[in-house]
């Protein structure tokens, strides 16, 4: 059975020309960047290079980057560095109530440690008011951080202009952008963050490597101590083949950003017109300020997992954040913060496009969802109950 | 996906699907914000449970046990349908992931409720609206199980009241 992957925000494929140079690297490197010696001098201009792929992504200073296991430590990296930092200054952080449990969770540890967090509500697109930043900051506020794309909804959030308002305000700003880089332009400069996670993954590299820019003078102390590696920043020896995967997705990310932008919008699109063929589905988050890539929708009157298994048994993957599946018996918080209500969270689902997805796809999953649809709410009690009213 | 072939099966091709004219009992559990609802009717004739149907909205685990169960109770007395537990009906299926054991605490509840139901009208309960089989229910909606240890949690609370593990998670709290 051919697979439909559709679950590109979960990770995507790796790029044949990335996986070509990763084996490649494999093949011909094992040096240790530190070492002195012409392996190590090999491995080391391997990674410098690595890292200017990645800093001109995003418009940085190789020098501003660190490589990182992924997006989750990044993030982790940026809150508790800069916490650790600055806890002479004050102890109050800025975030929002849609972030991704790495943001929320490393949070919640400092809040454990006697830190105050300002948690802002969004609108119903999920986009959060700048003026609530503004209006949040105080004089102990050593941190504002929110992300720049939702993951589950795909809303983008006013980055530049939080960045304008934490730049006259003198306060650190980090930006999880893991669902963004490497998908639609990001310019360091003209977000003004101080602080940006992101990941591989999301751009046709490897998991489990990832980076944090970092602008020069932000007060941040590395969270894994040891060796001098990453300018200080983040002690061990580099995971030099993901790194080296990071860098070549990213050189191809930046030189081929407009035309996959294209293709996955088209794709967004389509895949939008196909459901408004379902009766009762809902369309979350913004409907044109978002990813190119992502279309979170609710399909009332059913659950989300048991949706997911379906499309599953025909090959076609996809992601949803019912309680069900979570794991935790919650819904979607991000879902809950736009207003979204409980039955509705529990059917939703994220189908995530990449850049080797085809029109005929969205046509065999629409059908496969159209049957899955009609089977479940033929059993739903919430279906019938809303049929006979 | 963790699940067994049993409960594939009869996620696939859940039997007792749908509704029925003149129930003598129904039994209705859980709700959208705990992420399942199962409603289970049945008709009884000479002491036994001669007809079966149920409705469910939750995820594969929670429709498997609703078929699971429904077979495990069909023929049966009154008496031997009571019996059939959560464990049973786990069992029956292969085992649940650790996570799903509430969805078959589910299943056994909302049998015994459409059994009680149908006891209760027996004894001539008059039922003063029609629709009042639903307030019966709804005492129980608030109920959660927790994901870890399947216990039943009293109310919707942010750690389980056994174990001690989050049922809930709470960003900010």
């Amino acid at each position: 059975m051919e697979t439909i992957y559709f679950d590109h925000i979960s990770g995507t494929t790796i790029h044949p020309e990335v996986k070509k140079t990763m084996i490649n690297y494999i093949n011909e490197h094992y040096g240790n960047p530190v070492s002195q010696h012409q392996l190590g001098d090999a491995a080391s201009a391997a990674l410098e290079a690595a890292r200017q792929q990645v800093a001109r992504l995003i418009n940085a200073q190789p020098g501003e980057i660190v490589f990182t296991s992924g997006g989750t430590e990044s993030v982790n990296h940026a809150i508790k560095g800069v916490a650790m930092a600055t806890h002479d200054k004050g102890k109050h952080i800025i975030t929002s109530n849609i972030e991704h449990q790495s943001v929320s969770k490393s949070l919640r540890m400092l809040m454990r440690m006697g830190y105050r967090v300002t948690s802002l509500s969004v609108d119903k697109y999920g986009v959060v008011n700048p003026k609530d930043v503004e209006r949040a900051i105080t004089k102990e506020t050593v941190l504002v951080t929110i992300m720049h794309a939702n993951n589950e909804i795909g809303t983008l959030e006013p980055i530049a202009e939080i960045g304008k308002i934490t730049r006259e305000k003198g306060v650190i700003f980090h930006t999880d952008a893991i669902a963004s880089v490497g998908v639609i332009p990001f310019d360091v400069d003209e977000m003004g963050a101080d602080l940006v996670s992101m990941a591989a993954n999301q751009f046709y590299g490897p998991s489990g490597v990832g980076a944090l820019y970092i602008r020069p003078k932000t007060r941040i102390l590395p969270i894994i101590e040891g060796g001098m590696q990453e300018n200080g920043q983040r002690a061990g020896s580099e995971n030099m083949v993901g790194i080296i995967g990071m860098g070549k997705a990213a050189e191809l990310a930046k030189s081929e950003m407009p035309e996959r932008i294209k293709h996955l919008s088209q794709l967004r699109q389509a895949w939008i017109e196909r459901l408004t063929t379902i009766e009762a589905i809902d369309i979350n988050g913004h409907p044109t300020n978002c990813l190119p890539h992502l279309v979170s929708f609710s399909v009332n009157f059913v659950e989300g997992e048991s949706m997911i298994l379906m499309l599953d048994e025909k090959g076609i993957c996809a992601s949803t954040r019912s309680a069900c599946a979570s794991g935790s018996l919650r819904a979607s918080h991000v879902l809950i913060a736009t207003g979204c209500d409980y039955a509705a969270a529990q059917g939703t689902l994220i189908f995530s496009f990449g850049i080797t997805n085809t029109m005929e796809e969205l046509d065999k999953a629409i059908a496969v969802l159209k049957d899955s649809v009609v089977f479940l709410r033929n059993m739903s009690p919430l279906y019938k109950k809303r049929a006979a009213s | 996906m963790q699940y067994s072939e049993i409960v594939m099966e009869h996620f696939k091709n859940p039997h007792n699907i749908g509704t029925m004219e003149n129930p003598d009992g129904v039994g209705q559990v859980g709700n959208p914000v705990c992420g399942d609802m199962m409603k289970i009717m049945i008709k009884v004739k000479d002491d036994k449970i001669d007809d079966i149907k149920f409705e469910t909205f939750g995820c594969g685990a929670a429709i498997a046990v609703s078929s699971m169960v429904t077979d495990m109770a069909k023929g049966k007395t009154i008496e031997e349908a009571m019996h059939i537990t959560n464990k049973s009906v786990a069992d029956q299926l292969g085992g649940l992931p650790k996570n799903k054991m509430h969805c078959s605490n589910l299943g056994a509840d909302a049998l015994h409720k459409a059994i009680q139901d149908y006891l209760d009208r027996k004894e001539g309960r008059v039922r003063r609206r029609p629709d009042e089989e639903l307030e019966h229910i709804s005492s129980h909606d608030k109920h959660c199980y927790c994901p870890y240890c399947d216990y039943d949690q009293p109310e919707q609370v942010a750690h389980c009241v056994r174990c001690g593990k989050p049922t809930v998670e709470h960003d900010h709290d």
